[in-house]
């Protein structure tokens, strides 16, 4: 059946912002879609929130919604764009519950709009574990023994709850269907989150009940424990002629009771008997034809028991995942792409295998290597909490890699993880020592495995311990010996083997049939491989004459590093395409849109380490390399690079070292006049004592060159440097240490600019709502400034225009700067692409990355075309908020405060027509949403005690109440505003149940804003944050946030702001 | 002699080399001991190595293995498709010796070895395969790493060409042997004796899955040696008669071709693979030897009459001549013409290659397909060509529809009902009935 003709317009959702679970997967398969869908000639009306994705582009939609992900805001766009259908299968977990929501509130059903890609029973089987079990039942499937505890009357959230006493009864009865261990699921939580295994009855009982409360159903799923099964993945694609194929299979080295996501994985199974693969793919396929997706991909999970063979089915996604992410980058078959097609009439023969041009995509791909899928975790921002993986989804991103062999695969990926420390061991730790280590799975498992081999662990020890596979140990065995001929150790930089082995590097294509036909989408690994008879590598890559500029990736999304700076090497390599050169990527993550082969000319899957580019660079003979767009992993590599005799686009590594070492550029400043904070470098603790007095409390403190502000604090008097120092000890020994004067409650200010070392255009000027030293990743911001004089911002395009005309920036500079006490320092400059500069190309209209190419490959800023610079208040028409998504609802443990060390893992924009406005639509995109009216309990230091009064003052004329411990309610009644009181944890009397964090947990509080006096656990400020991300009240860590709250309530009284396309916005 | 893991390498017809360790029986001096020489083919399946190199249609061939690792879970007696190896090398890129995974019985390259079966690891599998994908399926032969080259190139000028070659013949049983308990070839069985219809089936090969599938469902096989003529084949209370699969040249054992002119019409006839190929040459069609053939397990096989496709196994180097000389069936609609057997139809095509995958004789009821719905190893989408065959040899009706492609079988098993209702919808109806019920109560 061809293409669809009675729809014409097709609404796409995105996931919204980067969150644990929900990552840069899900723009690489919206930014297909959109792309596929636009070549069919449908018109494209796209929603997401998330500004840092390529899919919000405004050439990949006719019109785009930067607008929340909610049913409101949705709706109001779907009767304003009327389309014909809504394909909601490409948004994650996101935009199913939303296409559901759109479904159950009778909104499609109004405008006439058809669910297509999958229909709402189909999510609704899928997605609620009841009738799933029971739609496996019926096509004659089994699932672990489980049984459904409900903690809420109906199938919706706003059901009665049931009383205690009979969901005990139901747990009682759970205990006895699934028995010990078991595992707890809540319903509708993204990658599990609020569940777990528990091993004991005690434990039981509390993982349920507290699954209750993060479902928003209040239900749970309690299964039977296949802990220490097999567990593996199939994807699989549907079309509406009922044909099936199987793309991938993917097997998880660690066993059941990992997270799929937290697991390290590989593509294909490798320990299955073809029989047992094939009833895996019979099963596959038969579930998705029970849960009714008529076209499109799903996912499906089993638990295999390796000894009896019995195979049970664990979950299905009907939609596209970060798995189908994976299978498409591991096999080269583009699921997202091919699933548009199919939601849009195309059966799977009449749609063309991508990479062979000959065949059809109705065929399942074979491979000939080997896809290793590596987690990329962050405790490391999080001190306190559990590491301990478990059925909950905590890792922040993923790097794969490609080798010929497993053992390659394996220590590429290894090499791909960009970690920032290694375990430790101590010289006494024995082999048994080891084993009993990694007996609980956590992030260093597979690294103690390996030393655990070397120091005489054996293949019984291990697999008793770990449950992992033989054919596993066997392979790690020979990694770890060194008796493999060709993988060397990931610990060392070298990826390359000895000369004795007499392998070559060689690069293959990735072709999704193993060589049976040739391949036309130039997609590339290296493997090692014995030479031709010649001597020579059997390279696949045919070059061509065309010059080429290779782009470095960013590697594994992490804190701190994550979607932009793809968005950025995404940009580069589209332009360096319209320059009529080849564009040509280096990079390991699957999620993104960079390691689309569609994005670049030619694509190299493969590790951003020195060793592994240089064996690019080798076969590519570049023009250059652009290591700017890609944050601090390709620039690390920068120097090496230039010392290899590689040429370097733009900025020089000089510049950027200049800019990055405190000295030189404390002298940058000095020569230019502009004023910094007094800072001092200095070593060990007692030089960081005496700098300290020098320099003056308090201070900015943080180890030289870090990402993400990681380790970075701010410290009040000598106690605090002392102890930062002990605790950081492993990061900051032997280094230099930065000590700034930290500026407390200055303004902090972003900005990001163009330079072409003659002319430099100012892109963006950035105000943060939260004050200096809060990590700018994690403030919310507004451009234009909401509260800056035309003077300062005059001040600020100045000494930007001077920095990087001094620096010799070409292409894009980043600098912050505080305003404090109406004086304008300099905090920092990076001049690369930086953390905003998606937000601020989609605020102003210009695609900043796109034009900083053009000027590293010759062109300058006047021929570029550009609009006037925008300015302050009112320069666009429109202001534009980005506020940050923090996962500390994910993090059992963790503080919910902000500081000076980045925490957020994604981020959304709201676009209105003023800074109030916006606000609230950023904060609604953001996940919390401000209320009308309740209760505002205040909380915040002396220090913030004046500005924190105007505040309050704010809320009560708005009509909310304030609650307040005594000191702060102190200051509000002196100062005439009502306030009633409520106990600090610490000052409660052991008996009393009556405090600040009872009535959060209560639900009787609608706002809360608590200024933090010192972190750590334990403290009332702690509990405080705690119970609010608990209970989902918005937290507002800083005076200021709490007043640009205030302004956007009130805003929000005046009418709802209508929805906005990126299209509509006028300059 | 060499020791294991002691060099050595492939020598192509075009001089090409290869080069590799020795894992599996030690490589004599060429010419001398296992016969290490014979056509280079490759297999794209990621796994069912076993199953691979015990069909007896790669007899005369040394197997490339596309996947890199082979051997990962060890060898087990259920994965037996005949009673040997009849690969004559093997060819792989990381091969792995080990009995130690859970279903294990054997090591895979300790296997080999004590079959007599050369095999060569660390072997750039991926060049070797885009060589032959350039060039075509050619000789080659394994070598030790120090006999030297222009001897080795002598002893693979010697191979035959597979082109001509009778190699049916060569593993075909000397006698007629009944098959009628599930599990009996491969020494297992442990039901009854089966008492279900009989089939005749001329063994120029026959992969034992394919046997299994038939008597598992209550059928008994007879296996005929391929000398057998029509009143043989024909004789006792014989239902239907079934067209193996097989090695060699179809074009090489024309007395088949002959003894299936004898029973068409009198009994009907179901075949795969060579069978297929046998088949269409009954009613004059011709067979070619393909560039270098299908082998794997991924081979997406469409139905021209129902517009549906299925992922198949496939194992072929021969195929089936269209009427027009094409090789290729460029349309979406079955090809038909008269034949001396009544109207034929090629009903199926590979979506690769267009190549023809199924025939059709209606008023012969006869139907044979080109790919393996045996499995063994690959997927079982196409297993319901042996239901269909054997409900209508009971009903006594036209097997015509054997192989269509309706996905009746597979809503069934999904559990789809008859007017279309998915388990899903079935789930939430049943769900909300109940919700109503509380509402009422």
């Amino acid at each position: 059946m061809p293409r669809r003709t009675d729809i014409r317009r097709i609404m796409i959702l995105g996931s919204g912002p980067i969150v644990i679970g929900q990552a840069a997967e899900f723009d690489y398969s919206g930014a297909q879609a959109c792309k596929v869908l636009r070549e069919e000639g449908f018109e494209i009306v796209l929603v997401n929130s998330n500004p840092a994705t390529i899919m919000t582009d405004p050439e990949y939609a006719e019109k785009t919604y930067v607008e929340p992900l909610l049913p409101g805001p949705v709706a109001k766009i779907i009767e304003k764009e009327r389309p014909d259908a809504l394909l909601p299968t490409l948004g994650g977990q996101t935009a199913l519950n939303l296409a559901k929501a759109l479904h159950e509130d009778g909104t499609l059903e109004r405008f006439g709009v058809e669910l297509i890609g999958a229909n709402y029973d189909a999510i609704n089987c899928a997605e609620d574990r009841d009738l799933f079990a029971q739609a496996m039942a019926r096509a004659g499937l089994k699932m672990p023994a489980s049984l459904i505890v409900r903690g809420k009357e109906g199938d919706s959230a706003d059901g009665a709850p049931i009383a205690t006493a009979e969901v005990d009864r139901q747990i009682d009865e759970a205990l006895t269907i699934t028995g010990l261990p078991a595992i707890v699921r809540p319903a509708f939580t993204l990658g599990g989150r609020g569940g777990g295994i528990a091993r004991s009855e005690e434990e039981f009982r509390q993982i349920i009940r507290g699954g209750i409360d993060a479902s928003p159903i209040g239900q749970v799923l309690v299964d039977q424990s296949v802990i220490g099964w097999g567990e593996y993945e199939l994807e699989v694609m549907r079309d509406n002629g009922d044909n099936v194929v199987i793309v991938c299979s993917i097997e998880n080295i660690d066993p059941m009771g990992v997270h799929t996501g937290d697991s390290v994985t590989v593509a294909p199974q490798q320990t299955l008997t073809d029989r047992l693969y094939q009833q895996l793919r019979d099963q596959a396929i038969r579930v998705i034809r029970a849960v009714g997706v008529e076209t499109g991909g799903s996912n499906v999970q089993f638990a295999v028991n390796p000894d009896t063979e019995e195979i049970l089915i664990i979950e299905m996604n009907p939609r596209v995942s970060r798995s189908s992410a994976l299978a498409s980058k591991a096999t080269g078959f583009p699921i997202a792409k091919i699933a548009a097609r199919l939601a849009v009439g195309y059966r799977l023969d009449e749609i063309t295998n991508d990479i062979t041009k000959a065949t059809p995509a109705a065929f399942e791909p074979t491979i000939d290597y080997v896809v290793v899928k590596w987690p990329r975790f962050a405790f490391e921002k999080f001190p306190g909490v559990d590491e301990t993986l478990s059925t909950h989804m905590k890792s922040v991103g993923e790097a794969m890699s490609i080798g010929r062999t497993f053992g390659q695969a394996f220590v590429k990926a290894l090499r791909s993880r960009e970690l920032d420390r290694r375990p430790s061991y101590a010289d006494s730790d024995t082999a048994a020592d080891l084993v009993e280590r990694i007996r609980q799975p956590r992030t260093e498992r597979y690294d103690v495995l390996l030393e655990a081999i070397r120091r005489g662990a054996t293949d019984e020890q291990l697999h008793e311990s770990t449950g992992i596979d033989r054919w596993y140990l066997d392979e790690f065995r020979r990694i770890a010996l060194g008796d493999d001929p060709t993988p060397t150790d990931g610990a060392g930089g070298s990826a390359t083997p000895g000369d004795a082995t007499g392998l070559v590097r060689t690069f293959k294509s990735v072709d999704t049939c193993a060589a049976e036909f040739a391949a036309q989408t130039p997609y590339f690994y290296s493997g090692w491989e014995r030479p031709d008879q010649d001597g020579n590598a059997r390279h696949e890559v045919e070059r061509g004459d065309n010059p080429s500029v290779v782009i470095l990736g960013s590697g594994p999304n992490r804190i701190g590093q994550g979607i932009e700076f793809d968005y950025c090497c995404v940009h580069a390599a589209v332009t360096v395409k319209e320059s009529g050169r080849d564009a040509v990527m280096i990079n390991c993550n699957p999620e993104t849109v960079s390691t689309d082969y569609d994005t670049s000319t030619r694509l190299y899957f493969e590790p951003l380490t020195l060793d592994d580019v240089l064996g690019v660079l080798q076969v590519e003979q570049p023009e250059g390399v652009i290591v700017q767009f890609g944050g601090q992993t390709p620039l690390r590599l920068a120097q090496g690079l230039q010392d290899a005799g590689i040429r370097i686009l733009g900025t020089s590594v000089e510049a950027i070292d200049r800019a990055e070492e405190r000295t030189a550029f404390g002298d940058v400043l000095s020569k230019l006049g502009f004023k910094a904070p007094p800072y001092a470098t200095a070593q060990g603790l007692d030089g960081a004592l005496a700098a300290a007095e020098e320099v003056g409390f308090p201070l900015l403190v943080r180890p030289s060159y870090v990402l993400g502000g990681r380790a970075m604090e701010i410290v009040y008097g000598p106690e605090g440097l002392t102890s930062y120092l002990e605790r950081e000890a492993d990061i900051t020994a032997g280094k230099p240490i930065f000590l700034d004067r930290f500026l407390e409650n200055a303004i902090e200010v972003d900005v990001d600019a163009l330079c072409d070392r003659d002319t430099v255009w100012v892109g963006g000027i950035m105000q943060h709502v939260e004050e200096a030293g809060i990590h700018s990743g994690d403030s919310a911001c507004a451009l234009p400034p909401f509260s800056l004089s035309d003077e300062i911002i005059e001040e600020i395009r100045r000494q930007t225009r001077g920095i990087a005309l001094e620096l010799g920036v070409s292409g894009l500079i980043n600098i912050q700067f505080a305003v404090y006490g109406g004086e304008v320092y300099v905090i920092e400059a990076n001049p690369r692409a930086s953390r905003t500069v998606p937000f601020v190309s989609k605020a102003i209209g210009v695609p900043l990355a796109k034009m900083a190419v053009r000027i590293m490959l010759g062109e300058s800023i006047a021929d570029l075309g550009l609009p006037a610079e925008a300015g302050g208040q009112g320069s666009l028409g429109h202001v534009a908020v980005k506020e940050a998504v923090l996962p500390f609802d994910r993090f059992v443990g963790s503080d919910g405060l902000l500081g000076p060390e980045m925490r957020s893992t994604g981020e959304v924009m709201g676009v209105a027509a003023d800074f109030p406005q916006a606000f609230a639509k950023a904060s609604a995109a953001a996940g919390s949403p401000l209320p009308d009216g309740g209760t505002v309990f205040i909380s915040v230091t002396n220090a913030d005690k004046p500005l924190a009064l105007e505040v309050a003052r704010k809320y009560h004329d708005l009509g909310f109440s304030l609650l307040a411990t005594s000191g702060t309610r102190g200051a509000l009644v002196d100062a005439g505003i009502p306030c009633d009181v409520v106990s600090k944890l610490q000052d409660a009397r052991p008996d009393q149940s009556d405090t600040a964090v009872t009535r959060i947990a209560a639900g009787e509080v609608a706002i809360v804003i608590n200024t933090p006096t010192g972190s750590g656990a334990r403290t009332d400020g702690y509990e405080i944050r705690r119970a609010a991300i608990t209970a989902g009240v918005p937290c507002l860590t800083t005076v200021s946030a709490g007043h640009a709250a205030a302004l956007a309530i009130a805003s929000a009284r005046e009418g709802e702001p209508g929805v906005v396309a990126l299209q509509e916005l006028r300059r | 002699m060499t020791a294991p893991d002691a060099p050595a390498y492939l020598l192509l017809e075009d001089g090409t080399r290869f080069d590799g360790t020795s894992v599996g029986a030690a490589l004599t001096d060429a010419g001398a001991g296992p016969r290490s020489t014979g056509e280079v083919v490759f297999t794209t399946g990621m796994s069912g190595y076993q199953e691979s190199v015990t069909d007896p249609s790669f007899a005369g061939q040394l197997i490339v293995f596309t996947y890199p690792h082979i051997g990962n879970y060890g060898v087990n007696a259920s994965a037996m498709e005949s009673d040997r190896i009849h690969a004559r090398a093997v060819i792989m890129r990381e091969a792995v010796d080990r009995d130690d995974a859970p279903r294990a019985e054997q090591g895979w390259l300790s296997w080999l070895a004590g079959n007599g079966i050369p095999a060569i690891s660390g072997v750039d599998t991926r060049a070797l395969v885009r060589h032959i994908r350039d060039k075509g399926a050619m000789r080659g032969g394994l070598f030790a790493g120090d006999v030297p080259q222009d001897e080795a190139a002598a002893t693979v000028a010697a191979e035959p060409s597979m082109a001509g070659q009778d190699l049916a013949s060569t593993v075909t049983p000397k006698e007629a042997v009944t098959v009628s308990r599930s599990g009996q070839l491969r020494g297992t069985a442990t039901g009854a004796e089966g008492d279900g219809p009989l089939i005749a089936a001329i063994d120029t090969g026959i992969k034992w899955s394919i046997v299994e599938e038939l008597v598992a469902r209550g059928a008994r096989v007879r296996l005929h040696p391929l000398s057998d003529g029509p009143e043989a084949v024909l004789a006792g209370d014989v239902d239907a008669v079934f067209l193996a699969n097989g090695p060699g040249d179809p074009g090489a054992v024309d007395h088949v071709v002959d003894t299936i002119r004898g029973v068409l019409g009198k009994k009907p006839v179901f075949g795969i693979c060579m069978g297929h190929q046998l088949l269409c040459r009954a009613v004059g069609l011709t067979t070619f030897k393909m560039e270098f053939g299908h082998r794997g397990a991924n081979h997406p096989v469409k139905d021209l009459t129902t517009g549906r496709v299925e992922i198949t196994s496939q194992n072929h180097g021969f195929a089936v001549q269209t009427p027009d000389g094409t090789g290729r069936i460029e349309g979406d609609e079955p090809v038909r013409w008269a034949t001396d057997f009544g109207e034929a139809e090629l009903s199926h095509l590979n979506l690769y290659d267009r190549t023809v995958e199924g025939l059709v004789l209606a008023e012969a009821n006869a139907a044979t397909v080109q790919y393996h719905p045996e499995a063994a190893p690959g997927p079982n989408d196409a297993s319901y060509l042996f239901d269909r065959f054997l409900d209508r040899i009971r009903e006594g009706g036209s097997i015509a529809d054997v192989g269509r492609q309706t996905g009746d079988a597979a809503a069934a098993q999904a559990g789809i009902a008859a007017d279309g209702t998915t388990p899903a919808q079935a789930a939430i109806d049943a769900d909300t009935d109940t919700t109503t019920d509380g509402a009422s109560a």
